[in-house]
């Protein structure tokens, strides 16, 4: 049981990564990490909700008729993510105007609904819970990775503190406009998914 | 495992009832914060048009109050341009007016995909130590590309030039279109000039970069990648700023200057 629960935490970090393996949930992936805070709360919710969803599927695995299984799912999902909306916007009203309509799109986003058919489906509650975590923190990796490079390079700031002075504003250095925009985020990607299958070249699919 | 008929109905009714039970109370419990947010929002907005608050800096709620104090909310008659007395501007709500045909009317076709247009309106004045008018605030919207955007543009007391953008709602693409709250952007307006020879509004967003507001006047740097974005900024400007809207009072106040 306890192999189990760390498998299903730390599996999808690395070895089966909601992002990098399986490719799921790129376009929030581009669109939510020009800065570190934005990605930060944005990679919260999904935790938030992914654990939270797999654990109520779970629960009620028994009980779901199978013909309506995803609709249930669903339900349960875009709940969960009003919910969440409606929370960051009554306490971090800020960065829930930046994050715009993506915490109401984690609802389409692949990872959540694909660990509830996936996993919880199958999987008792607590194993589900901590399986959303991992599959979470996973994207949340990848996140905060393309997001430490995007604000680095494309702003020359961390978490909104200048790091690097800008030309513009006298400094030395002359931001990356590419980081900004969303191909800078693909690059990102496209290099993290490079060094993971180098790293564990089992990833690599068949030619 | 295949259940009856009235189970999945029973099943799914539950389903809903819960969930809505759940999103409903979340909505209603969290709504009086998420309302001062927004008033809060708005105040904060006005002030940075009104250049009182420095972009991107966000005030506690005392000093927003503080600030706005300087600032007179003002309700006016679109039509004429003349200021309606003896309406209360703490429960002004144009949006509300906009939607209801008795305080409202349809708007000519317009690039800004404008609708409605309210017969009233407020507006901001910033008052100077001696009462008199600094600078102008005037709400503006229109369709961007995904979403409405809400903002405020403030003008000189000469009525021409631009003193401040900043827009307080959309849901614009983030890092594209969603970069109209960039402050570098945002800080290429003030000292741009909005009215022509002619009298209509000018002041447009360009593709690529506009050269010095002495020698490009009524041109703006556009977004890049946010062409449907930009365009649109120029058209809820130049429609709000025009003769349909905002036009008589500032043909009003500025022969009056």
């Amino acid at each position: 049981m306890a192999d189990k629960a760390r498998e299903a935490l730390i599996d999808p970090l690395f070895n089966n990564n909601p992002i990098a393996l399986q490719v799921l949930g790129i376009c929030s992936a581009l669109a939510v990490t020009t800065k570190m805070d934005t990605a930060m709360v944005m990679s919260i919710a999904v935790i938030v909700v992914v654990a939270l969803s797999n654990f109520f599927v779970s629960v009620l695995r028994d009980q779901i008729p199978n013909s309506i299984r995803i609709i249930v799912q669903l339900t349960i999902i875009a709940s969960l993510v009003i919910v969440t909306d409606q929370i960051l916007k009554a306490y971090v009203f800020e960065i829930s105007k930046q994050l715009s309509v993506f915490v109401g799109l984690i609802i389409t986003n692949c990872i959540v609904m694909g660990r509830a058919e996936a996993y919880a489906m199958q999987n008792p509650p607590g194993l589900s819970f901590i399986d959303g975590i991992g599959n979470g923190l996973g994207y949340a990796i990848i996140l905060m990775v393309v997001a430490f490079f995007r604000e680095l390079l494309g702003s020359g700031s961390l978490f909104g503190a200048q790091l690097l002075k800008l030309a513009s504003e006298g400094g030395w250095y002359t931001p990356n406009g590419l980081m900004v925009l969303s191909p800078g985020a693909f690059f990102l990607i496209g290099f993290f998914i490079w060094i993971l299958r180098t790293w564990k070249p089992d990833q690599v699919e068949e030619e | 495992m295949q259940r009856s008929v009235g189970y999945t109905l029973l099943f799914a009714t539950l389903v809903c009832v819960v969930c809505a039970v759940v999103v409903s109370g979340a909505a209603v419990l969290l709504k009086e914060r998420q309302d001062e947010n927004a008033l809060l929002d708005k105040q904060s907005n006005v002030l940075e048009a009104a250049g009182l608050r420095e972009p991107g800096v966000s005030l506690p709620p005392d000093v927003v109050a503080e600030r706005f104090a300087t600032v007179a909310s003002k309700v006016i008659d679109l039509a004429t341009g003349e200021v309606v007395e003896g309406v209360d501007v703490t429960s002004f709500d144009q949006a509300k007016l906009t939607s209801d045909p008795e305080t409202s009317r349809v708007a000519p076709a317009n690039p800004a995909k404008v609708n409605r247009i309210p017969n009233q309106a407020m507006i901001y004045e910033v008052l100077g130590a001696n009462g008199e008018v600094e600078k102008y605030i005037f709400p503006v919207e229109g369709k961007g590309l995904w979403s409405t955007l809400k903002g405020f543009i403030a003008l000189g007391a000469d009525l021409q030039t631009v003193e401040g953008l900043t827009f307080y709602s959309h849901k614009e693409t983030p890092g594209l279109g969603g970069e109209v709250d960039n402050p570098g952007w945002k800080a290429r307006w003030p000292g741009r000039k909005v009215f022509g020879p002619d009298g209509e509004p000018e002041i447009r967003v360009i593709k690529g970069r506009a050269e010095s507001p002495e020698a490009a006047p009524y041109q703006v740097d556009g977004l890049s990648g946010a062409t449907i974005t930009s365009r649109s900024v120029t058209y809820l400007i130049q429609f709000w700023l025009g003769p349909d809207a905002f036009g008589p009072f500032i043909e009003k106040h500025r022969r009056a200057a």
